[in-house]
């Protein structure tokens, strides 16, 4: 009987991730300054939890379109400062966090990292970038410095809270310079530096209203956009100055 | 209020926008310039991309242009024949413009040509106009000093395909209106201004025409210019932002109307040093960050796949 329960153990002892998200769109409108959202979820399990394995750790990343960017260097030349040495890498995402329950490197083997791909450093691909430049690491260092710094890149080792091993929640601030598209929030459970589940959802982030209109209007009909500029500044001008002169008279 | 600009993809304030509007607006007014030289810069400094930066200041000049010829041609002061000629060229420069301003671009040097245009050329005629009109401003003391010919023959006036222009009351070839008119609208394209500070002076030294016609007749041509700037970089580009635009022109439209009052109060010699002491104050901000070793020497731009 006892060692029936020990062998049932390990499958009885699943553990699954039921996740949920405060809104799975992010409208930009005119007044978009940034949102917040809310990711939570509970782990459901069919037995209690095992006592003789790791502490249960949760990783959350969110994700926005990866496209190809180029990183460039400003050297001086001839007095001044200028762009001059450059790469291409092949796909860096335009936003990514990643909220965890501890330090990345305490809860995160190297070789999930390598098969989840979940830290920042392993969802920049920057295949043949060595033969491009003679320190391509230091572009590479110099493309997660920068958008860290514009907010895009965020770690947030410890912002997941987890509540009697069971519930947990963390907030991730999407800034104002958003890219449209969408955005892949993935989940991960882990014992002992190992993912044991995951799960995917998706938050899409889209202009909306006047902003959707405007932008459309100049990628469609670009040179219609151009015309209507130009109306509108004529409009106010010639406004202007027949405001002015009932003002004067 | 925050507010998301649909084009330059960043959310700034709506009230700083305004205010930027409304200073550079005084400013012109006082001056009698479009703006379009201190609305660019001050687009960069706040974080708009330098290539929307460019294309909305060319539609911010359309409206303070049109509504600063529509004063001017009440009082007769706008040579249609002369102002179609520097139009003439105007095009053909600022086709030229938009095209070296694509290439530029995808050679990621814009931010670098764009600055280094600004201050070669706002450098340039700054100390011009300083040094002009601190002699006048000093000349004006001497009362009995003797007084400069305004209109000179030189070798402008020797060159073929002569036209007349009745307005300003000359009979001069077409060629030199026509390269003053491209390399302005060139400069449009590429900086993003209407050029009123390269084409005042230059119609005056240049081609001697009569003060009373020089102001209307250029901002005449720059409507034009800064017009198919805006609809190029429209088209070529996307870059003109519709809603960024409509701010700088309501902010500067009330701050115009304040700035010319103060104007009328100044001698034309106080106002021209100061509007110098400003371009000269603009070049130096852009090339001290030239000069100046940036904190962050990488950049990241996106690219087409």
């Amino acid at each position: 009987m006892v060692v029936l329960l020990a062998l049932a153990l390990p499958a009885a002892a699943q553990e699954v991730i039921v996740a949920g998200m405060s809104q799975n769109r992010v409208s930009i409108t005119a007044d978009f300054d940034g949102s917040e959202i809310l990711i939570y979820g509970a782990v459901k399990r069919d037995a209690p939890p095992p006592e003789d394995v790791g502490a249960l750790e949760v990783i959350v990343t969110v994700e926005g379109p990866s496209t190809p960017v180029a990183v460039r260097r400003k050297d001086r030349v001839v007095g001044i400062w200028i762009n001059n040495a450059s790469v291409r890498v092949d796909s860096a995402p335009s936003f990514y966090a990643v909220a965890t329950t501890g330090p990345l490197d305490h809860i995160l083997s190297d070789v999930d990292n390598l098969r989840y791909g979940i830290t920042i450093e392993r969802m920049i691909r920057a295949i043949g970038i060595s033969d491009e430049a003679d320190q391509a690491g230091e572009f590479v260092l110099a493309l997660l410095r920068v958008r860290t710094n514009e907010g895009r890149y965020r770690v947030l080792e410890g912002k997941v809270e987890l509540t009697e091993d069971t519930l947990f929640r963390t907030d991730v601030v999407l800034p104002a310079n958003l890219t449209e598209g969408e955005y892949k929030v993935r989940l991960f459970l882990l014992r002992d530096k190992r993912v044991i589940a995951s799960q995917e959802r998706v938050i899409g982030v889209r202009k909306e209203g006047l902003e959707r209109f405007v932008f459309n209007l100049a990628q469609e009909q670009p040179l219609i956009y151009g015309l209507v500029s130009l109306v509108l500044a004529a409009l106010a001008g010639w406004g202007a100055s027949a405001a002015f002169r009932l003002i004067r008279t | 209020m925050q507010l998301y600009l649909p084009i330059a993809e960043v959310s700034v304030n709506a009230f700083l926008i305004l205010g930027l509007g409304g200073i550079v607006g005084f400013l012109s007014g006082m001056f009698g310039v479009g703006g379009g030289f201190l609305i660019t810069p001050l687009l960069f400094f706040i974080g708009v991309p330098p290539a929307v930066a460019v294309a909305t200041g060319a539609n911010q000049v359309v409206a303070s242009s049109i509504s600063g010829v529509l004063a001017q041609l009440r009082r007769k002061g706008v040579d249609f024949t002369m102002g179609g000629v520097l139009l003439a060229g105007g095009v053909v420069g600022s086709i030229i413009g938009v095209w070296v301003f694509g290439i530029m671009t995808r050679l990621g040097q814009i931010d670098l040509f764009v600055q280094l245009s600004y201050v070669i050329f706002l450098g340039l005629i700054g100390a011009m106009m300083f040094q002009e009109s601190v002699r006048s401003l000093l000349r004006s003391r001497k009362a009995n000093a003797p007084i400069r010919r305004s209109h000179v023959h030189s070798w402008v006036h020797g060159l073929p395909f002569k036209m007349k222009f009745r307005a300003s009351g000359l009979y001069i070839s077409v060629i030199p209106p026509v390269l003053i008119g491209a390399a302005v609208g060139f400069l449009s394209a590429i900086m993003g201004v209407g050029g009123g500070f390269i084409l005042v002076p230059a119609m005056i030294y240049l081609l001697g025409m009569p003060t009373k016609v020089v102001i209307g007749t250029s901002l005449f041509q720059i409507i034009f210019v800064t017009s198919f700037t805006t609809v190029a970089h429209a088209v070529n580009s996307q870059t003109v932002d519709m809603m960024l635009a409509l701010l700088l022109i309501l902010g500067g439209v009330v701050g115009a109307q304040m700035g010319t009052r103060v104007g009328v109060r100044l001698k034309a010699e106080q106002l021209r040093i100061l509007l110098s002491l400003l371009v000269l104050t603009v070049s130096i901000r852009i090339a001290f960050d030239l000069l100046v070793r940036p904190s962050e020497l990488y950049s990241v731009a996106g690219v087409l796949p």
